[in-house]
């Protein structure tokens, strides 16, 4: 049998055969699945289909993170939508507002996925909980009716790209550094259709905090999924589940359609800038670029950590004047958290504005979106024109540490010299 | 699903994103009419009032990229989009077209051999597209899995028919 990378280990599992090649189609059995609001785009469709009841209403997941609370009375009958569908479905894992966080975080902070096993979420972003040793993708709203109807999911078995990281950052430099570099490497469609893979002792030293940082973000290289081996940190990451925990690592010789070794010894903090997530440069060559508004939040930087690098940096300082600095945590355990370490007030002495989880501005959806000309810079995944409010909004994507020292500065500042 | 067609071209170029195609400001919906007026608002303001059924779309690199949102190619199914031909398209994006009979054409380097308003024919049967200056290009044909989903009219008739057929 030939050596397998972690994707086709997973997906020969979950289509019951005992190997897979990439480019064969198999329909798969999946083992979680999990929804946003884009269960309202699927009601409609799962009905037609006509089974009635879902699979199997234990492997779902379901929380509300786009439009959270609800901005008008539309969303709210969505909202509503997806109440009631859950109860009838008699889906327990339904997180209401009060309990929700962003979908891939809840997965993540809950322990709702573990290694190995094969995930599918009705968002784009879905790669982040790759980070546990899942396959871990995203698909739109008529695949996931289909999902919840017949348990199954026919993939395309992705030839794997592995993303080999080596050397230590310069201070103050963090996973969403590394990715950027990557994103820079592999250009914005480097990873379309394929898994990638990271390897390398610079990734495995990481936490899982900054691990989901780089699976995360695998979505702006076009991948299916962005997967890291599961391993001791994984194993205690989800020991508060109390499940038996099943290790799983890429096969020794298995095979890899391209191999990017990226060195990022001393590197420092990188910035995407406008209008692609590709568009990487040096921090120093953007720093004393004017900002409007700092934004801090997302599936992709607002956990626990990330807040605390915030209110390390405004301890006793005020964000710069005309400058907005928006705090939005990833969950509300993490939102709890923060209040409960005192960050939440550090935040407010600082004058920044620190809200409940959302998905919200982020995606220009509500709560934040930017105007005309107006300058951000964000510690989120996409900055195409439009993403965060007006196509003529400019978005820059950098750590939580250059978030806030922008926010400070008022213009995009190296943390490193904060 | 139609395998035989042709119509007016739209060009457009590389990386656009589901941001593009529909701002997720209007997102807030599940009235697909609402996604299709606004259609690709980000790049031409008012495109999606002058486009007309039966028209189609050649575009670069990448076409499709960011969220997984299906509203993105609804909406331009909704518009009258009869066929997305692209240099290649983003994984999320090619699935949910297909999912709604939404025929997605892998054909490298055709954006640049066409101009926008131009006539082009589109035979899928064949795996073949001929430009208005009788130039013919060649596309892989769609494996039998993507056939059968198309034939079906989108995989939700799909598998309507498919659990009838059970029962």
């Amino acid at each position: 049998m030939h050596a397998k990378t972690l994707s086709e280990k997973i997906v020969a599992r979950a289509s019951g055969q005992a190997s897979v090649v990439p480019g064969q189609i198999v329909d798969c059995a999946v083992d979680l699945l999990y929804m946003h609001e884009m269960l309202a785009m699927c009601i409609q469709p799962f009905e037609e289909i006509g089974v009635g009841k879902v699979w199997d209403p234990a492997k779902i997941a379901v929380t509300l993170d786009h439009w959270v609370p609800a901005p008008n009375a539309e969303i709210a009958r969505m909202h509503d939508a997806i109440r009631r569908f859950c109860a009838a479905q008699g889906i327990q894992r339904f997180n209401d507002i009060g309990d929700h966080g962003i979908i891939h975080q809840l997965i993540a902070e809950r322990g709702y996925a573990h290694p190995g096993e094969l995930v599918i979420g009705s968002d784009s972003h879905t790669n982040m909980v790759g980070a546990v040793g899942a396959f871990a993708a995203g698909i739109g709203a008529t695949d996931t009716a289909a999902v919840m109807a017949t348990g199954k999911l026919w993939l395309k078995v992705p030839e794997t790209i592995r993303v080999d990281v080596s050397g230590i950052p310069d201070k103050r430099t963090v996973s969403k550094d590394i990715i950027l570099r990557v994103i820079k490497t592999t250009g914005d469609d480097g990873a379309q259709y394929k898994a990638v893979e990271f390897t390398g002792k610079t990734v495995m030293d990481l936490p899982m905090h900054e691990r989901l940082v780089l699976s995360n973000m695998t979505t702006e290289m076009g991948a299916k999924v962005g997967m890291i081996a599961a391993d001791g940190t994984t194993k205690e990451y989800l020991a508060h589940t109390g499940r038996p925990f099943h290790p799983i690592a890429a096969d020794e010789g298995a095979t890899y359609a391209k191999t990017f070794s990226i060195d990022v010894q001393g590197m420092g903090p990188q910035v995407a800038c406008p209008s692609n997530p590709a568009n990487v440069k040096a921090v120093e060559e953007v720093s004393g670029t004017k900002v409007d508004v700092a934004f801090l939040g997302s599936c992709t930087n607002a956990r626990i950590e990330d807040l605390r690098i915030a209110a390390e940096l405004l301890d006793g300082e005020h964000v710069a004047a005309k400058v907005r600095f928006l705090i939005t945590p990833a969950s509300q355990r993490i939102y709890k958290e923060a209040v409960k370490e005192g960050l939440a007030s550090k935040f407010l002495d600082a004058g920044a504005t620190f809200i409940a989880s959302t998905c919200g501005p982020c995606f220009g959806g509500h709560m934040g979106t930017l105007a005309s000309k107006e300058v951000c810079i964000s510690s989120t995944n996409r900055n195409y024109p439009g993403r965060m409010g007006s196509p003529e909004a400019l978005v820059y994507l950098a750590s939580p540490w250059t978030v806030t020292a922008s926010a400070l500065y008022g213009e995009i500042t190296d943390p490193r010299t904060v | 699903m139609q395998e035989v067609f042709q119509g007016r071209v739209w060009i457009f170029g590389d990386d656009i994103s589901t941001d593009h195609i529909i701002a997720g400001k209007y997102l807030g919906t599940t009235d697909a009419r609402i996604f299709a007026e606004h259609a690709m608002e980000n790049v031409r303001s008012d495109w999606a009032k002058q486009v007309k059924p039966g028209d189609l779309i050649v575009a670069g690199d990448n076409f499709g990229c960011g969220s997984s949102r299906e509203q993105a190619p609804l909406a331009l199914k909704t518009l009258g989009i009869t066929a997305i031909v692209a240099n290649s398209f983003a994984r999320i994006f090619y699935r949910n077209a297909i999912n709604l009979a939404l025929p997605v054409v892998e054909c490298r380097d055709l954006v640049r051999h066409v101009n926008e308003g131009e006539t082009l024919s589109v035979d899928l049967t064949k795996g073949e597209l001929r430009t208005a200056a009788g130039r013919t290009f060649a596309t892989a044909p769609y494996p039998p899995h993507i056939v059968e989903i198309l034939k079906a009219g989108g995989l939700v008739p799909k598998l309507r028919a498919e659990l009838a057929a059970k029962t």
